[in-house]
């Protein structure tokens, strides 16, 4: 499939072509300088903030795969993070020889399984009712953690140590640990970004723009849609499995529907359907949640956050960096 | 991006003025102020049990100590935990970290404070837990960081079920929340009632939450017993309570039990629901001289009476700032001795004094809620019943899972650990076995 792509792309004009390539080269360039900025970034700000912005930023880039790719709403995702976070956790604190890159890859590949149950029982519904089905298994998951003893129930899983990375880096130091959170986040990015861009990736966008078009022209829609849930729920867990390393401990707010919720709100408003507008969303979030809840105006989170939610999708329902984006190939391009 | 740069800039102010305050005087006040963080629900479901009146009542300990020890000011932070343990232990992560706060007081959510310990204790810090109820805080999450102040499901289950059983309450039928935090309650109130002669005639568990009762209710008023005791929280006792009130329980000569309710529960629910429901607090602003004084000093902020939590907070801050005056120096270990050394008698805690464990032990009431002919105003809502001795209210040491605590479950510990583990490895199995053992008591909201 690649090959065609190649081929098509030499048969365009070279005006195009040469168009393409310093899109793609600023892009590069671009992403160079994040990189460079998620490097510095621990010698600016408190690392420990840091890595929770980076944790939610992989989470809500997980969602917005499913629901800005493929179209998808799921209203569980909190499901996968939870259960990333609590497998992880368990095992880590149970058995003190494993390493945390160990602990964190049973984590992710607990929660693809349960993406791979959730995804065969909701993929054949759509809309609100696949949002529904999602928040239904969801709610089952929840009910799971509070009764199990492993999960320690309300109390919560505490005192998980952040341990050696392979045995040898010492992850207590918050900077050795802010490094390691970014490398699992490229990584997640990584993923993500050769997905959308992959051949499947447009597949993904045709399904979501006219499904019964897709399966018109020979697409097993069901199987597409089933890989994308599974891989968005494998990199959710990958965040949740990583966020309970950093913060020490796994509890049942990662697991609790506010949590699906707010990753929706993440998504949304740094851009559905931009691969930077999860991080964005998340920044944003995390920042304004951090900062108003030290602040006179803290009992008032809840209701700026929601005033914050209505705006945006009143008014640029793109997000903010669909907007930037679209102000960018107005005025620039 | 602006904000990590004003944080940047305001943390290297603050750095700066500390190392010049360190140079001109107060050598063993680290930074040259005491610095004090409230962390606790400000917007949430417990925002009338300890919240922004809890801040209040930090404040005016403050503000009576005199604003500051030894000539050191006092600075108090303050944030919302908004019941999460993750925001809760980033946030104290964060104000030891940047802030070098001091002690950190308020903490209300179960999970949160058990979280939040948890960081304390790495970073050597000092918590005093004021709003949370479970008991496994001081039990077998206890850390030497840490204090339990108000209260705690033991002497609230405890003291409500064997106070109730001596006069006459003999036959008990048990609402269960179906989750470990309920199951615990359930087993602790059997054993209690069983053993002081009285009897469980029947039980139901309802799923958690709930918001309708009436099946629950009615089973309870067919049952025949004396007495319905609520082995729930928060909204499920509310709920429980409010049906209970529509279909007549208490009228029909049943009486109403709370294991865990406060008085921002009562108030909110009125007398009407409420009345005669028997309950054990820890402190009641009504209760004597000393304490209506300090509540009507209280009330002109706030404009509502204080909840046994908010006056613990300002109970511990007290304590807490003159035993820094003492000890001289603001160091979380130091501090924390001196705590334990003198003991508590102020408004608030009678006969108070802190175990090993972390846990301040003090007098607690069995009290009743009026009936509206009874009550006057629209605080006065309880009726002191009788005393529960600091002595017999509290979980005994003896049964303590706590590593802190010498007795025969600390030495099993020790036991297990081989001579080859380190310490760290050792306190980290002791964490592990907790998390296992929560079946036995896992504490739940608040």
């Amino acid at each position: 499939m690649t090959t065609t792509h190649t081929t098509s792309a030499t048969q365009l004009p070279s005006a195009v072509q040469e168009r393409q390539r310093r899109a793609k080269l600023r892009r590069n360039m671009f992403y160079l300088v994040l990189l460079a900025m998620g490097l510095v970034a621990p010698f600016v700000a408190y690392p420990v903030f840091l890595m929770k912005i980076l944790c939610f930023a992989l989470f809500a880039c997980a969602f917005n795969l499913l629901l800005g790719y493929a179209g998808l709403l799921s209203f569980g995702h909190a499901a996968f993070l939870a259960t990333g976070g609590y497998v992880t956790g368990y095992l880590l604190a149970s058995y003190p020889g494993l390493t945390p890159e160990l602990g964190i890859l049973a984590g992710t590949l607990m929660a693809t399984l349960l993406g791979v149950l959730f995804g065969v029982l909701s993929i054949r519904r759509q809309g609100i009712y696949f949002a529904m089905v999602t928040l239904a298994l969801a709610q089952l998951m929840f009910f799971v953690f509070v009764q199990s003893s492993f999960t320690g129930g309300e109390d919560g899983l505490h005192g998980v140590p952040r341990g050696h990375l392979f045995g040898v880096i010492d992850l207590s130091s918050n900077l050795e640990m802010y490094y390691f959170v970014f490398a699992v986040f490229v990584f997640g990015f990584a993923v993500i970004q050769r997905t959308v861009h992959s051949p499947f990736g447009q597949v993904l966008k045709a399904i979501r723009e006219n499904e019964p078009r897709a399966v018109s022209l020979g697409y097993n829609v069901d199987a597409y849609k089933l890989l994308a849930f599974v891989l968005s729920a494998g990199l959710a867990g990958l965040a949740g499995s990583t966020k309970t390393v950093v913060f020490q401990l796994a509890s049942l707010t990662d697991a609790h529907w506010h949590m699906s919720g707010e990753v929706i709100l993440m998504t949304l408003l740094g851009g559905v359907g931009t691969l930077l507008g999860p991080l964005m969303g998340a920044g944003l979030v995390v920042s304004l949640q951090h900062l108003l809840a030290q602040s006179p105006l803290g009992n008032w989170v809840s209701v700026i956050l929601g005033i914050i939610f209505v705006v945006c999708v009143l008014s640029f329902r793109s997000g903010i960096i669909g907007e930037l984006a679209k102000m960018y190939r107005k005025n620039i391009k | 991006m602006t904000y990590m740069k004003k944080t940047l800039a305001a943390s290297i102010a603050v750095a700066a003025a500390s190392s010049m305050a360190i140079s001109t005087a107060h050598a063993e006040i680290s930074d040259g102020e005491v610095r004090i963080g409230y962390l606790a629900d400000m917007s949430g479901t417990y925002r009338d049990l300890a919240g922004p009146g809890g801040q209040t009542a930090m404040e005016m300990a403050v503000a009576d100590f005199g604003g500051s020890v030894n000539g050191s000011p006092i600075v108090i932070f303050s944030a919302d935990d908004r019941n999460s343990a993750d925001v809760g232990a980033n946030t104290v992560r964060e104000w030891i970290d940047q802030r070098n706060v001091d002690m950190v007081g308020g903490l209300v959510a179960s999970s949160f404070s058990i979280a939040v310990t948890k960081v304390l204790q790495e970073n050597n810090g000092l918590g005093i837990v004021s709003g949370s109820a479970a008991s496994s805080i001081t039990n077998e999450h206890c850390t030497p960081n840490h204090i339990h102040w108000v209260y705690d499901t033991y002497p609230l289950a405890n003291g409500t079920a064997k106070a109730v059983v001596e006069q006459g309450g003999d036959s008990w039928f048990l609402l269960t929340a179906d989750y470990a935090f309920g199951h615990a309650l359930e087993a602790d109130v059997t054993s209690v009632v069983e053993a002081n002669g009285g009897e469980i005639v029947g039980g139901v568990r309802h799923p958690f939450p709930t918001s309708d009762f009436s099946s629950y209710i009615l089973q309870a008023q067919g049952s025949g017993a004396k007495i319905v005791g609520l082995a729930n929280a928060g909204a499920d006792t509310v709920n429980a309570i409010t049906t209970a009130s529509q279909f007549g329980l208490t009228q029909s000569g049943q009486q109403l039990a709370g294991l865990l309710i406060f008085l921002n529960d009562v108030h909110a629910l009125g007398l009407e629901a409420t009345q005669g429901l028997l309950l054990t607090t820890g402190w009641y602003w009504d209760m004597d001289e000393e304490s209506r004084a300090w509540s009507e000093r209280y009330f002109e902020e706030p404009g509502r009476m204080p909840t046994m939590v908010q006056a613990g907070i300002y109970s511990s801050t007290m304590h807490y700032l003159k035993a820094v005056e003492a000890a001289g120096t603001d160091d979380p270990e130091t501090v924390r001795a001196k705590m334990a050394e003198e003991p508590i008698n102020d408004f608030f805690a009678r006969n108070g004094s802190i175990r090993e464990d972390g846990r301040m032990i003090h007098d607690m009431y069995l009290a009743q809620v009026k009936t509206t002919e009874e009550s006057p105003g629209a605080w006065d809502l309880y009726e002191i019943l009788s005393t529960i001795p600091a002595a017999e209210a509290y979980r005994p040491l003896s049964e303590s899972q706590c590593s802190l605590v010498q007795n025969g479950s600390a030495d099993a510990l020790q036991a297990q650990a081989s001579a080859a583990l380190a310490w760290g490895q050792a306190s980290r199995k002791g964490v592990t076995k907790g998390v296992s053992n929560n079946k036995q008591r896992a504490g739940a909201a608040p």
